[in-house]
């Protein structure tokens, strides 16, 4: 199908965005790489008044290495941070886990901000924010704003953003001393959405385990590990009220949980 | 810049090294504007939301999905259709290997394959048969299966490799 009709403005600057947003509010959509958000236009899921495009917003087009993040801006591409030669030895989380977004072609258009923004329970990046205990800055006109993914993501495509306000960063805790970070994913074919994906830190005697594609949004669960590990992964499978859909059963989510929960944790 | 919904846009771009334009309304796909506005047919429109892959194109030298993708986003950005990969009669390398090991039946879905192998093979110019795998996941097709596909991937890498070495 084809969009609905939109006004359309290329903007320039942040301050332009924000001023736009707080003119249209719910009106207007923010489109970055578009990966999702075209889809959801040319089926008409959504058929905003004004489309403002941030694709020439040269001041969010940024990866900046801080104190104890790697911060993300608005206007990078997936591929361009997953192509990051030290990415391993700062966020490993993400070099594990980029791989599985979508694939090679929409990577390549597709932001990051953009991908949080959007909150798919399945999308990878959610997750690994979620794990790690990331933030993500929101900017509007009135000013900016931090909120914990903990709190930022709030059910299908749903999101604590407010409608005058754009994801300005995302921020990725830098690696831990003595952790191990570990990511694995279901899916039909590599690049569907995933059935199930986990993302793990773990530590020597504790692991905190990110899961994805089960709840309608990506969870966070401190796991002891060794001998209590298969119950408290039991445990967490039962928690998530996993549904049927058509490409898995509610019962082969939880066993996606147990098994490859254990597998990811202790690598066996 | 700023477009209204009930007007068109001047777009300016380069396609397959020429310099073009034609009007656009602000919701119109890069896909349809290069197939009904500028008469490049090789960009195949399938599933419009990103999943089949067909529609692939070169943006600025990156394959992207073109239905994923305003026409007024393609102001001013150089864009390679399949047209750009023959040199009048002479296919190209890619082109002849895919001939070579049937790597198409219908070909609906090859014109958007060959412009992602072409982007695929510039930054990964020796892979192996699961990158190429993991690169063909982003395309759908239905008719020939894969094995020809990644066979002639192989062999072109392979030989731009020896051709290098000379």
């Amino acid at each position: 199908m084809k969009p609905a009709a939109f006004d359309y403005v290329r903007a320039d600057t942040r301050r332009q965005v924000v001023e736009l947003l707080a003119e249209y509010g719910q009106e207007a959509r923010i489109i970055a790489g578009g990966q999702s958000l075209m889809a959801v236009l040319n089926m008409r899921l959504a058929q905003p008044k004004l489309l403002i495009d941030i694709n020439h917003v040269a001041e969010l087009a940024y990866i900046e290495l801080r104190k104890d993040c790697l911060a993300v801006g608005a206007g990078v591409r997936q591929a361009q941070l997953l192509a990051r030669s030290t990415l391993m030895d700062e966020v490993p989380l993400l070099a594990l886990a980029m791989p599985w977004i979508g694939h090679f072609q929409t990577r390549n258009r597709g932001t990051v901000c953009g991908s949080v923004a959007h909150a798919d329970p399945s999308a990878e990046l959610p997750l690994c924010l979620v794990t790690l205990g990331g933030e993500i800055v929101l900017e509007s006109k009135k000013g900016k704003r931090i909120v914990k993914a903990a709190d930022f993501f709030q059910g299908i495509l749903t999101t604590d953003k407010r409608a005058d306000e754009l994801v300005v960063e995302v921020r990725f805790p830098l690696k831990s001393e003595g952790i191990t970070y570990r990511f694995r994913e279901i899916a039909m074919r590599h690049g569907d959405f995933a059935i199930v994906s986990l993302a793990a830190a773990i530590g020597a005697d504790q692991v905190e385990l990110g899961i994805g594609g089960v709840a309608d949004r990506p969870q966070r669960r401190s796991l002891p590990r060794g001998a209590a590990l298969p119950d408290a992964l039991n445990q967490t499978a039962w928690s998530l009220d996993a549904q049927d859909d058509v490409q898995a059963s509610a019962a082969y989510r939880r066993q996606l949980i147990r098994e490859l929960g254990h597998q990811l944790i202790e690598g066996v | 810049m700023r477009v209204t919904a009930d007007q068109t846009f001047a777009i300016r771009l380069e396609l397959n090294g020429r310099s073009r334009e034609a009007l656009a309304e602000p919701r119109t796909q890069l896909c349809d504007f290069l197939r009904h506005d500028l008469g490049a047919t090789g960009v195949h429109v399938g599933c419009e939301h990103g999943v089949c892959g067909a529609c692939t194109v070169l943006v600025d030298g990156v394959a992207m999905r073109s239905c994923l993708m305003l026409a007024v986003q393609g102001h001013e950005r150089r864009i390679e259709t399949v047209e750009s990969l023959a040199d009048d009669d002479t296919l190209s390398d890619l082109q002849q290997a895919f001939r070579r090991h049937h790597a198409l039946q219908c070909g609906f879905c090859t014109a958007g394959i060959l412009m992602s192998c072409v982007d695929f093979l510039e930054r990964v110019p020796n892979p192996d048969e699961t990158q190429v795998r993991d690169m063909l996941s982003g395309h759908l097709c239905r008719c020939t299966g894969y094995t020809g596909i990644v066979q002639a991937v192989l062999e072109v890498a392979a030989q731009r490799q020896t051709n290098k070495g000379v």
